[in-house]
């Protein structure tokens, strides 16, 4: 095995790492590939928390590095996927416990034993980002259609190409079709005509993805969830298939207003 | 005979040190400087670094971590010259100033150079600037590619975008602090004008928010006021 390593990150903070992280994980996970997360956000972990794994950490990854642990042991193992592992984040240390180098060793040592590495980045441009992309083979930039948001994708995207990172590219996360129709939101095009990279997914904002976080689910085990829809077709795309993108326009019209007053989640 | 002191020059300037560092391995003459600041740490303690490094090519993350090591031993690096394209635009990625003026120290009057266009080498940027850049230059600069909300160009000749200027763009800057040597001939062009922030010599211009600004466009100065016209040649 030599595992793919997957960075996603974003600049600002609160626009949907962690959930896609977990989304994709669970995805992959579910395509019968095994899948490691890592939470690179020391200090300030909460994969665990949307993964449902947050009771049964015992080691985190700054016992790995700092030799406390082997490996296998802070991989904690997903109740509901046998493939699926996590290496949560220290909550009682800093960026600076970790250093780029520890990384790229600590992914050299997983690239023999899965098929994808998937790197939760932090918020931010500093320490914490420099070591999720470290060891990166491919960098995801994630971004809400928002105007603040989608500058700090530019500028990360602006660092990753001076990194010599390759281009990275974009999942347009919290799309909503109906207030883009009404031009009170960003559509696909306009952060794609700024961004300029290529697009892996675009994911309609849904409320069921907060309620899947709050119980530990991640959205992509919803089936009829159309948030989890879109992941499960990212993580697709991400194995070389080719997936037309989604249909945003069909369900956040008509339909969506009907189900709405007939008391049905649209 | 390639002593320490052949490969590393130091000189003051008035406002900081100047290091010049010779050709060879990089890893070999960042050792040597080290090597030297270590030797003499009390009389760089604290000081103001400005690098000259030739044609090194420099990446990132090699900049980065040489101005985060200096700092570790109270040094700042804020300048770094080069004659490498590369460098040079790495250096620009970190924040760094790009040019000083060597001849500070020296106490016969400069040479006064008034006019920008004739001898200065316009920079070229074959890229779209993403937010965070900052491009300074003393002659005019040309950008093929986008200029994002969140970059910045201060140049002190003209500006040509052959792309969306959506970021701030000041041409015609000073480059003395007296404010003596504005051009006022400068001007800005783009093919699509929206910009965060727009100023030509001293001359700030606001662009009327939603107002539509269609289609390639150069601004210009005449008697203090923005000249707005099409972007074409007569």
């Amino acid at each position: 095995m030599s595992a793919q390593i997957v960075t996603i990150t974003s600049g600002k903070g609160g626009v949907g790492k962690t959930t896609a992280i977990a989304s994709l994980g669970i995805a992959l996970a579910g395509r019968g590939q095994r899948v490691v997360c890592i939470d690179g956000d020391i200090g300030l972990r909460n994969l665990d928390v949307i993964m449902g794994l947050e009771n049964r950490i015992v080691y985190d990854i700054v016992d790995v590095v700092e030799g406390r642990c082997r490996l296998r042991q802070a991989m904690i193992r997903d109740k509901r996927l046998p493939e699926l592992f996590l290496i949560p984040a220290a909550q009682t240390r800093d960026k600076t416990a970790l250093s780029p180098s520890d990384m790229m060793r600590l992914c050299d040592e997983l690239r023999d034993i899965c098929d994808w590495v998937l790197i939760d980045s932090p918020a931010g441009i500093e320490r914490g980002f420099k070591n999720s992309i470290a060891a990166a083979d491919q960098v995801i930039v994630l971004t809400n259609p928002e105007i603040s948001a989608v500058r700090d994708a530019d500028r990360v995207i602006g660092i990753l190409e001076a990194e010599e990172k390759g281009s990275p590219s974009l999942i347009l996360n919290r799309v909503n079709q109906e207030m883009v129709n009404k031009q009170e939101m960003l559509s696909p095009e306009d952060v794609l005509d700024l961004l300029a990279i290529d697009l892996i997914g675009v994911v309609p904002e849904d409320q069921a993805v907060l309620v899947a976080a709050n119980r530990g689910t991640p959205i992509a085990l919803d089936k009829d969830s159309r948030a989890g829809q879109a992941f499960r077709n990212i993580a697709a795309r991400l194995m070389g298939e080719e997936v037309p993108f989604m249909d945003l326009e069909n369900q956040g019209g008509l339909w969506n207003r009907i189900s709405k007053m007939t008391g049905r989640r649209g | 005979m390639n002593t320490n002191t052949d490969l590393i020059q130091i000189k003051g300037l008035r406002d900081g040190l100047l290091v010049t560092l010779g050709a060879g391995e990089w890893g070999e003459l960042q050792n040597m400087l080290f090597a030297q600041i270590d030797e003499r740490s009390s009389f760089f303690q604290g000081a103001r670094l400005a690098l000259d490094l030739g044609d090194q090519n420099l990446r990132v993350a090699e900049m980065s971590k040489l101005r985060d090591e200096l700092s570790e031993r109270d040094i700042s690096l804020w300048a770094v010259v080069s004659d490498s394209p590369k460098t040079v635009q790495t250096a620009q990625l970190l924040g760094l100033a790009t040019r000083i003026s060597k001849h500070r120290i020296d106490s016969s009057p400069r040479k006064i150079n008034d006019d920008v266009d004739s001898d200065q080498a316009a920079l070229w940027l074959p890229r779209t600037l993403r937010s965070g850049t900052r491009i300074e230059h003393h002659g005019h600069v040309i950008v093929m590619g986008d200029v994002n909300p969140g970059a910045e160009i201060i140049a002190e000749g003209s500006v040509i975008i052959w792309g969306r200027l959506r970021g701030s763009v000041h041409a015609g800057a000073t480059p003395r602090r007296d404010g003596s040597q504005q051009n006022e001939a400068a001007f800005v062009c783009a093919l699509e004008m929206k910009p965060t922030r727009l100023q030509i010599a001293s001359e700030i211009a606001t662009m009327p928010k939603g107002k539509n600004v269609k289609g390639p466009l150069k601004i210009s100065l005449k008697d203090n006021q923005f000249l707005i016209e099409p972007w074409h040649e007569k």
